[in-house]
């Protein structure tokens, strides 16, 4: 008795000292925040339309149930049963697995600093909807007058049109930051996940009912069954599906760390999946509802105004807002849309290092906070309020990307599966209260068919910038801010593994604590069982 | 739009956010299932 007392109040104090979500419900949310990003809006439909329309869903679908959902729940167990941060919880799978965690750290810190730019411009586009600032060339205004972008080069001269909505988007995630895991992370996503959700369907309304609309679907949705014989075909699957997900650098494995031990994960993971999916369908309706309008509007063919990224949003979208009925509101939905997934995603990436510092330092949140945010905002308003802030914009999300998320997330699930062999213990782990059970067929997808499925999306990526400088960058900016960036991340993940953890880390397995299938009736006093459970998480904010 | 897009919309909305819908429910039948039985006194 006592022993289990002790251990659960062990797990209390854990809780206590690193945060915690109040619920399932406040877990889900958080998490689809995390996945539903600036990529289900802007990558997914035009990835869709290139690569066989409608039947591009037989792939994807594919993609989601053999490779996404089950390496979704691969950190799900990996986060859930080690109760820590990335490099913590890989330290206390095998110790020497614990560089894999700090790499997956250096990845979002990277990330963070290059997102928040393009949040930043979608800040500053909601506003320039209200009286369509583009005027009659959206082209040349985003880069022209708005990024005042000239040639390829570094440069340290600040367009203010940028840096004071960069500035504003990094106060307020630092805020969120400061509040914790349930108040700041939690609560955001409390609020704004169903406002993304009805902002977004409202867009989707409204373009459904613009002229043209019907041509934009018909194009998104015409099969090519042929793309199902064509191999980059099933690749872009894979690759749309990892990529969306937010899964194998870090944040699934954190947000999993601040779960209840006696949760579902397993159809917490199912809904979460769903729902990426869901928003992504969600977005290509609406996307290409809007292209058919501008078709139609141009008198030419959708293919010949499709498009994804930068140019769909800051170059393609503001053509529509101009041109169509009551189109300030189209653009306040779509650049808030944009705005409120890119936020909610951007503070997913940075939780992934504020928790690692905190876990292996033992600051306090708000130390934690402004150690990684202060340097990353800095940076960020460095590298990205210039002229030449959307050039290594461009090159360091495609390398990191490619090579970084792709590669970190390759290599870990196969030493998780091979070299440790940890996936049954993982998968009792996460039978003990998750339904559907897993078993030996979710095995086979983590160890074989994913990691088959995302090296082959790295070998055509990696086909594709060996053949051509990607972008057509000059051969430095590739070397600098592509090649050489993604080779050190390894490098210094491995290298911080090597400072030690704070006085007291239970680092030998999962913690004392955290055993799912104990009782929660055994220790009344620490974990009171459901329906008494506390509403609010557990806030360590500013606290010690 | 062509029957063959129309049809592919229909399959895509039905396969996804059905599978979404069965997700939901899925867990919350669970869920309630693992909170009554955890209410059941353990010590008779």
């Amino acid at each position: 008795m006592s022993t289990t007392a002790g251990r659960a109040t062990g797990q209390a104090d854990e809780e206590r000292r690193r945060g915690a979500f109040s619920s399932r419900r406040v877990f889900i949310l958080a998490a689809i925040g995390s996945a539903v990003g600036l990529g289900n809006i802007w990558r997914f439909p035009y990835v869709a339309y290139e690569n066989g329309g409608g039947a591009f869903v037989v792939p994807y679908l594919v993609a989601l149930l053999t490779a996404g959902i089950p390496f979704l729940l691969l950190d799900y167990a990996i986060g859930h049963r080690h109760r820590g941060s990335a490099p913590l919880s890989f330290a206390r799978l095998r110790r020497g697995t614990e560089g894999l965690g700090w790499w997956q750290v250096g990845i979002c810190f990277v990330i963070a600093i290059y997102y928040a730019a393009v949040i930043a411009w979608a800040l500053r586009y909601t506003f320039f909807s209200l009286d369509e600032a583009w005027g009659a060339d959206p082209e040349g205004f985003f880069f022209g007058e708005f990024l005042q972008a000239g040639d390829v080069q570094v440069t340290a001269d600040v367009v203010p049109g940028v840096l004071v909505p960069l500035v504003l988007v990094w106060l307020a995630v630092l805020v969120i930051m400061a509040l914790g895991v349930q108040r700041g992370i939690g609560a955001t996503s409390l609020v704004f996940i169903p406002v993304l959700v009805l902002a977004f369907a409202a867009l989707v309304v409204r373009a459904l009912l613009l002229p043209g609309a019907a041509a934009g679907l018909d194009a998104l949705f015409t099969p090519d069954w042929s793309a199902l014989t064509s191999a980059p075909v099933w690749a872009a699957a894979f690759g749309q599906i990892f990529f969306s997900l937010s899964i194998g650098f870090g944040i699934m494995i954190t947000y999993a760390s601040y779960v209840g031990r006696r949760e579902d994960m397993i159809g917490s993971g199912l809904v979460v999946g769903f729902s990426n999916s869901g928003f992504e369908l969600l977005a290509g309706i609406g996307v290409f509802a809007a292209l058919g309008f501008m078709a139609q509007a141009g008198g030419v063919a959708v293919g010949e105004v499709a498009s994804d990224g930068i140019g769909l949003a800051f170059i393609a979208f503001p053509t529509i807002i101009s041109e169509a009925p009551a189109g300030a509101l189209i653009g306040v939905l779509f650049f808030g849309s944009l705005v409120i997934a890119g936020i909610t995603s951007l503070v997913s990436v940075i939780e992934v290092v504020i928790s690692a510092v905190r876990d292996k330092l033992d600051t306090s949140r708000l130390t934690a906070t402004l150690v990684v945010g202060g340097p990353a905002a800095v940076l960020s308003l460095v590298l990205f309020s210039t002229t030449s802030g959307i050039y290594v914009l461009d090159v360091v999300d495609h390398f990191v990307n490619q090579y970084g998320i792709l590669v970190v997330a390759l290599i870990s699930m196969l030493i998780v599966a091979w070299a440790v062999r940890a996936l049954a213990g993982l998968g009792e782990h996460l039978n003990v209260h998750g339904r559907p059970r897993v078993g030996a067929g979710w095995r086979v997808l983590t160890s074989l068919v994913a990691p088959a499925g995302l090296a082959v999306v790295l070998v055509f990526a990696l086909r594709d910038d060996l053949a051509a400088p990607y972008g057509d960058y000059p051969g430095w900016l590739l070397l600098v801010c592509g090649w050489l960036l993604v080779a050190v991340l390894p490098l210094v993940g491995f290298l911080l593994a090597r400072l030690p953890w704070r006085a007291g880390t239970h680092l030998d397995g999962p913690p004392p604590g955290s055993d799912p299938a104990a009782p929660l009736h055994a220790t009344p006093a620490t974990d009171p069982p459901p329906g008494n459970r506390p509403v609010t998480g557990h806030d360590e904010g500013g606290l010690r | 739009m062509s029957t063959a897009a129309l049809v592919m919309m229909v399959v895509a909305m039905v396969v996804i956010w059905g599978g979404l819908v069965l997700a939901i429910v899925s867990l919350i039948r669970h869920g309630a299932v693992e909170d009554r039985a955890e209410e059941l006194p353990r010590n008779v």
